[in-house]
C-alpha cells in the first residue's frame, strides 16, 4: 500500500524541531523511517506532519569521553557496525548492529529511533539496557537523561514526552577486561528475535547484568543470574535453576512454555560466552 | 508538493513531489526507471533496493523529498563499472535468476557485499543476501555467481590478498 498523505518539514536545528513537535499532536519525528515508513506503507501510522530530524548535527554527534562515548541519535546502525563510531563495549555494539535487520536498513536506521519505537523485539532497547547506558533528551524545557533499563516501559512504550526528541545515547566504557555475550534467535537472518540475550561482565567495575529483549514488554533485566555472573560460577544446573528462577519471578510477560525455552536457551548462550 | 533536487545515476534532476512519495515511486512513475521493483512496499523483500549516498537502501523506505541533495544509483546506472560488469556476466553464465523480478536489487546488494569485502565466503554471501528475497532460484545460483565475481574481482585488484 501507500502512505497516506502527509506534510514534511525539515528543520535546521533540534529546538526548532521541538517547536514544531509542540505546535501540532499530529506531527512525527522521522529519522532513518525504516519502522515509521513501514508502519505509514500499512496505514498503521498515518502523521500529519513528519519531522525529518535525520541531517541535524546535533543529533550526529559522538564525542568520546574518558568514561563514556555519546552517541548522537542519528547515528545508523551500519555507522556502530563499520566502526566509524568510537565503541564503548569492546566489540559488542558493532557485532548487535551486525545481527540488525539487513545492510539496507542498518544504513537508514538510528540508533535514537530504535530506543524512540522500543520495538520489544528490538536490539538496542536491551543491549543498551545492558550496558547501563543513559538515553538523553532534549525538550522545551531543557534537557534529562534516564537509563535506557527505565526508558522503555512495556511494548512501543516509552517516557518520551510527546515534545520531546532523544538526542543521544550515553554509554559507559567497559574495562579492558570486560567480558560480553550476545544471541539473538531468529527463525532467518535479520529478523526480529524470537529470543534475545545480553550478559555483561565488567569485575573491575563491579558491574554485571543479564538482560533479555523480545521479553513480551521493556527489556527484561534477570536480577539473580546477574548476580550469578558477577559470582563468576558458570554450574550450568545452577545456571538453568537460576534463569528459570528469574523467568518465573516475571509471571506479569505470560511467557508459553515454547518462548520461555527460547529465552532460557538464550540467557544460558550469553551467559557460558562470558563464563566461558 | 515539496521542491526536491537530487542527482540520479549521475544527472541532477528537479521536481516538485507530494511528501508521501517513496523514492521507487519517485524513480518508476516519475523517470520512468523501471528497474526498480516494488514487491512488499514494506521493506521486507528487498526487490526495491538501490544506493543512495553509495549505500545501499529500501528505496519504498525512503520518501523522495528525504533524497533531497542527495545521490542515487539504480540498476540502469553503474555503467563503465567492473564490480557490476562481473557480477551481469556471472548471474548470465551460472545462471542465477529465472523471472528476474528480484535481479535488479540482487546485483546492486551483491555488488555491495563484493565492494565491502563480504563475500569471502558461502555463509559470508548468504547472510549478506539475507535482505534480498528470490522466490525462484533458490539462491544456489545466486551464491555461485556472485562468489566467482567476488574470485575475479578479486584477482583484478592491484591489491588483492
Amino acid at each position: 500500500m501507500k502512505a497516506a498523505a502527509v506534510d514534511y518539514v525539515r528543520p535546521r536545528g533540534l529546538a526548532e524541531a521541538v517547536d514544531l513537535l509542540n505546535a501540532s499532536d499530529e506531527a512525527r519525528v522521522i529519522a532513518g523511517g525504516q519502522s515509521l515508513l513501514a508502519l505509514m506503507s500499512l496505514r498503521v501510522a498515518s502523521p500529519g506532519l513528519l519531522i525529518d530530524i535525520a541531517r541535524l548535527p546535533e543529533l550526529l554527534r559522538v564525542a568520546d569521553h574518558a568514561d563514556a562515548v555519546i552517541i548522537g541519535a542519528c547515528v545508523t546502525h551500519a555507522a556502530i557496525e563499520d566502526g566509524r563510531v568510537p565503541d564503548p563495549s569492546r566489540g559488542l555494539m558493532p557485532r548487535v548492529a551486525s545481527t540488525l535487520a539487513y545492510r539496507a536498513i542498518r544504513t537508514r536506521g538510528t540508533i535514537g529511533g530504535s530506543l524512540a519505537l522500543s520495538d520489544p523485539a528490538a536490539e538496542w532497547p536491551a543491549v543498551l539496557a545492558a550496558l547501563d547506558a543513559e538515553v538523553v533528551l532534549y525538550g522545551s524545557s531543557g534537557r534529562r537523561s534516564l537509563k535506557c533499563a527505565e526508558f522503555t516501559t512495556g511494548i512501543f512504550q516509552t517516557r518520551l514526552a510527546h515534545n520531546e526528541i532523544i538526542e543521544s545515547a550515553r554509554v559507559p566504557k567497559l574495562s579492558a577486561d570486560a567480558r560480553c555475550g550476545y544471541v539473538k534467535l531468529a527463525r532467518k537472518s535479520g529478523e526480529f528475535a524470537g529470543a534475545l540475550a545480553v550478559a555483561i561482565t565488567d569485575p573491575r567495575r563491579g558491574y554485571s547484568r543479564v538482560v533479555l529483549g523480545a521479553a513480551n514488554g521493556a527489556p527484561l533485566v534477570l536480577a539473580d543470574t546477574s548476580r550469578l555472573v558477577a559470582e563468576g560460577r558458570c554450574d550450568p544446573d545452577a545456571l538453568r535453576g537460576t534463569i528459570g528462577g528469574d523467568l518465573d519471578r516475571a509471571s506479569d510477560r505470560h511467557f508459553d512454555e515454547f518462548q520461555r525455552g527460547l529465552h532460557m536457551v538464550a540467557a544460558m548462550r550469553a551467559v557460558r560466552q562470558v563464563l566461558a | 508538493m515539496t521542491a526536491i533536487r537530487l542527482r540520479v545515476n549521475g544527472a541532477v534532476m528537479a521536481d516538485d513531489v507530494p511528501p508521501r512519495l517513496s523514492l521507487a515511486d519517485f524513480l518508476r512513475e516519475r523517470r520512468n526507471l523501471t528497474g526498480t521493483h516494488l514487491g512488499c512496499e514494506h521493506g521486507v523483500c528487498g526487490a526495491c533496493t538501490v544506493l543512495v549516498d553509495g549505500e545501499p537502501a529500501r528505496s519504498c523506505l525512503m520518501l523522495a523529498v528525504a533524497c533531497d541533495e542527495r545521490a542515487v544509483e539504480t540498476i540502469e546506472g553503474f555503467a563503465g563499472d567492473p564490480v557490476m560488469a562481473a557480477l551481469r556476466r556471472n548471474f548470465h553464465q551460472h545462471h542465477a535468476l529465472q523471472c528476474g523480478y528480484c535481479t535488479p536489487a540482487m546485483l546492486i546488494t551483491a555488488r555491495d557485499l563484493i565492494v565491502r569485502e563480504r563475500a569471502g565466503s558461502e555463509r559470508e554471501i548468504r547472510a549478506g543476501l539475507a535482505g534480498n528475497i528470490c522466490r525462484c532460484t533458490g539462491y544456489t545460483n545466486i551464491v555461485t555467481a556472485i562468489a566467482e565475481a567476488a574470485k575475479e574481482i578479486g584477482k583484478e585488484a592491484p591489491n588483492a590478498q
